[in-house]
């Protein structure tokens, strides 16, 4: 089935459809993935997924179908508006969209499509001889992938957008064990539509198998409060984690005690903080064109000197909290309806250079890189990769890498030093709702936090 | 050979495994103490792996209009793939595990959408300033497996789960409390009670906000809370995988009593309607109950083919998938002996503790090694053999192998979590908690 009939047919199934609003996603996508574990190659996978879902809302109620045979799409139409009629509710709330006719070809820099299997496999394996090669090494674990994904969009305003994005994505982790002592280090890249990122890491792939060694005979520190520096990295997770989900309306727009909690205009840090979020970045992995309701890329302010300025809104959310919708309903693939989510997230740059972060800190610790992260309401916790102490202001010798966790309410306002070297942290995917990982990306110059709860190894 | 894939794979390659899924599923689900959604989502495709001049090759589709492409795909794989250290395995008798009820499928729209109301409505007469979500689904489908060794099979499957979560903000705390049950069986009030209550005593207990202990103090481990804090960790060293390349701790440890004697561990994917109970594993070995822990004492890992071709054992029948990846070793359904001690006397002799019941952001760590470090997003407070309160802003760290040597008490009822593990508490020692002084 080429572009031409898929857009006859969606139009075609659209109409009469006699919903407040309808729309149709179809989806066509191709993944290459490489995996490693220990000396070998573990899995060489190519899977292709073509499927495609209806939405309906109808007086405030919404029904959901999706499928991989796209035949009788009409009949798809019918069952999700009959779906949505049964929910029903106080009337549709959906805020207006301008009706876009768009393609959106991806930017491509170095095309993975166009890399054969065979490099991508000598690149690989090339890392993972590196990794062997550093002494003490037990095992590696590494992943390559990439995914071209078309979405083709029609929607009852009258918008059409076919809308394709190539993802590549690599995680190096080597592993290092010593009786029952197992450690690891490594780190995760990925670029929107590049696969030039992928190469040249040697230096980074053998700093990190010669840090998981090296991890053996570092101290775990105790848990307790700390003063911490985070590195552009670990404090781009760490503004996704602790302030961007609470940012996302799906959870304030129906919930009237947290829209008090979340009043425009309420302080969360200093005069130096600034968070954004925006797909409208351009060459990010968290940047496109249009959401999946078919509303146009933005760039919202979330922090404003301080204060609270915006947040992320789909279009139900927006018309909910009578705001604009910021581009942010975004869903993992064909099988799930479009929730709010993040895009690219961003603390902009202060005027702190990284002496003057460390300077006055007695005793404290520098924490670079990521394992992962997670928020629950005002809670959140992330982890770092690596772990440093600091003494009078110097970065010394590394310890066990820590996990971190705070309090939205406090932890903001505990930043008492912005740096001015933003970098961005490409290698993420955000999980919400049951679909993960969505590639996001976020940023951050270093940042200081006092007070900041770690816990020990 | 009845599948034209497999027959032409099989022909053109030698050796050749299909796997073909067709699931169906309808959720109901609850937003802000209200119905929001009705879905349906259909899921159908197919996945070949092939053994090609002894490499393996990995491909699938949901499009029926790539599947003839599929045998070319996998061969252009296999040139670079990885080494097969197995065979596809041959017809074997399968075990019947109960894992399909017809009554799944018949239970209406309007049913689910009335469980909703029920539990949200229920749970709103004692708490009115609760916001509750909740999801009610039933799922059926069928898996097929065949290969080039002469196997086929297929079986049907079913599903009914019920989930439902609260909400209850005081100030600029936010509480979050849930529970849900899964089974292959439809199920009614008994089960829905069975959550309501969990959720009602979580927001008794929750009730009060407590000062988070500090330092070293005794832990219980709600069945819930060794679900989240402890099974995550354990598994991976248990993983055929981590087993093979020599990663998990627990290499060559087999035999050797690692864990506290009143430690047992089985993974049983056999239990009639289990939420994750199968016939055979995703690999068509069939499923059988395997001994992790016997006593304190390590047993087996959980292998499929590859890794057990690796380690130079055989599968026990663990192989996990989906239709967009490979086989992979992983555990099913989680089923640990109970102790000799009633939960409540777990209780006795605690002057200063902490209850988990739930962690924000497990399995972060060095999960591999057995570390586990977590904030505790549903904890409570321990003062005198009672609880006195929710702990908020606290964290806690340890090692699986060293908390499990150091258990004080393991309650003799354990419970089913989320319908696919069954677990009882566990009273340990040598967990850290540290919590923000402010």
């Amino acid at each position: 089935m080429n572009a031409v009939s898929f857009r006859d047919l969606i139009e075609d199934a659209l109409r009469g459809h006699g919903a407040d609003y309808c729309e149709i996603r179809i989806e066509e996508s191709d993944s290459t993935r490489l995996t490693y574990r220990g000396k070998s190659l573990e899995d060489i996978s190519r899977v292709s997924v073509r499927g495609g879902n209806v939405r309906a809302l109808v007086e405030g109620g919404w029904g959901f179908v999706c499928f991989n045979d796209l035949t009788g799409l009409r009949k798809r139409v019918s069952e999700a508006v009959s779906h949505a009629r049964s929910v029903g509710g106080d009337g549709s709330h959906f805020a207006e969209v301008d009706a876009h006719l768009d393609v959106v070809e991806p930017t491509l820099i170095k095309d993975p499509g166009a890399v054969s299997l065979g490099e991508k496999k000598r690149q690989m394996d090339h890392y993972n001889d590196l990794v062997w090669s550093v002494d003490g090494v037990q095992s590696s674990d590494m992943v390559y992938g990439d995914t071209s994904r078309k979405i083709f969009l029609c929607n009852s305003d009258g918008s059409y957008i076919e809308q394709t994005r190539v993802h590549v994505i690599a995680r190096i982790s080597a592993q290092a064990r010593r009786n029952g002592d197992v450690q690891q280090a490594g780190f995760s890249i990925g670029s929107a539509g590049d696969y030039a990122l992928v190469e040249g890491l040697d230096e980074e792939v053998l700093a990190a198998a010669n840090r998981a060694v090296s991890l053996l005979d570092a101290k775990p520190i105790s848990g307790g409060e700390w003063t911490a520096i985070l590195d552009p990295v670990l404090a781009g997770v760490f503004v996704h984690e602790a302030f961007g989900h609470l940012s996302e309306s799906d959870n304030v727009a129906e919930n009237e005690k947290l829209q008090e909690i979340m009043v425009l205009g309420k302080k969360f840090g200093g005069r130096h903080l600034n968070v954004v979020d925006g797909a409208a970045m351009p060459g990010l992995r968290g940047s496109f064109a249009y959401d999946e309701e078919g509303t146009p890329a933005t760039r919202t302010d979330l922090i404003r000197e301080g204060e609270l300025v915006g947040r992320l809104h789909s279009r139900e959310t927006a018309a909910r909290m009578c705001e604009s919708p910021t581009g942010n309903a975004r869903a993992i693939s064909h099988g799930y309806p479009p929730i709010v989510r993040m895009t690219n997230t961003i603390i902009e740059n202060g005027e702190a250079s990284f002496e003057d972060l460390l300077e006055g800190v007695d005793k404290g610790l520098y924490v670079k890189n990521w394992y992962g992260g997670m928020t629950q309401n005002e809670m959140f916790t992330f982890s770092s990769g690596e772990a440093y102490m600091i003494r009078n202001g110097r970065v010394e010798e590394a310890v066990r890498p820590v996990m971190l966790t705070g309090n939205v309410f406090t932890t903001l306002h505990n930043i008492d030093a912005i740096g001015n070297d933003l970098a961005m942290n490409q290698g993420g995917g955000c999980g919400k709702g049951g679909q993960m990982p969505l590639p996001v990306s976020n940023g951050s110059p270093h940042i200081r936090i006092r007070s900041s709860l770690i816990s020990g190894a | 050979m009845t599948d034209a894939l497999l027959e032409e794979a099989s022909k053109r390659l030698g050796q050749a495994e299909v796997y073909r899924l067709e699931v169906e599923s309808r959720p109901v689900s609850f937003e802000s103490n209200r119905l929001k959604e009705i879905s349906s989502a259909e899921q159908s495709g197919a996945a070949l792996r092939v053994i090609c001049d002894g490499r393996i090759g990995f491909v699938s589709t949901t499009n029926p209009d790539i599947e003839p492409e599929l045998v070319d795909r996998a061969a252009g794989l296999a040139e670079f793939g990885s080494e097969a250290s197995f065979e596809f395995p041959s017809p074997a008798d399968y075990l019947d595990v109960p894992v399909f009820d017809e009554k799944v499928q018949e239970v209406t729209t309007e049913r689910m959408v009335e469980t909703g109301r029920e539990m949200i409505g229920r749970l709103r007469e004692d708490w009115p300033e609760l916001l509750c979500d909740a999801e009610i689904v039933k799922t059926w489908g069928r898996t097929w497996i065949g290969n080039s060794s002469g196997s086929e099979y297929s079986y049907d499957q079913s599903a009914y789960q019920a989930f439902v979560s609260g909400q209850l903000i005081r100030g600029t705390d936010i509480l979050n409390v849930w529970a849900g049950h899964g089974s292959r069986r439809s199920f009614g009030d008994e089960e829905i009670e069975r959550i309501l209550s969990e959720i009602l005593r979580q927001l008794e207990f929750s009730r009060e906000l407590a000062p988070a202990p500090s330092g070293e103090v005794p832990v219980i481990f709600t069945p819930r809370g060794v679900h989240g804090t402890l099974l995550g960790p354990l598994m991976s060293g248990f993983n055929g995988k981590n087993l093979s390349t020599g990663t998990s701790p627990l290499t060559g440890r087999s035999g050797e009593r690692v864990f506290d004697e009143g430690v047992s561990l089985f993974d049983d994917p056999t239990i009639p309607f289990a939420s994750r109970s199968r016939p055979c594993d995703a690999e068509g070995t069939p499923s059988r109950k395997v001994a992790l822990i016997k006593g304190g004492v390590v047993c087996e890992g959980l292998f499929d083919l590859q890794s057990a071709g690796r380690a130079g054992t055989s599968s026990t029948g663990s192989a996990r998938r989906g239709l967009a990846s490979a086989p992979s070793p992983g555990a099913s359904v989680i089923d640990a002996a109970g102790g000799d001690t009633r939960y409540d006397d777990l209780f006795a002799g605690i002057e200063d503790g902490l209850v988990v019941e739930q962690l924000l952001g497990a399995g972060q760590g060095n999960e591999l090694g057995g570390d586990f470090k977590a904030n505790v997003a549903l904890g409570y407070r321990i003062e005198n053999g009672q609880i006195v309160g929710r702990v908020k802003d606290t964290m806690i760290a340890g090692n699986v192998y060293e908390v499990l040597n150091r258990v004080e008490g393991i309650s003799s009822e354990p419970e089913w979590v989320f319908g696919s593990a069954r677990l009882p508490a566990v009273r340990c020692t040598g967990v850290r908690v540290s919590s923000s002084e402010g």
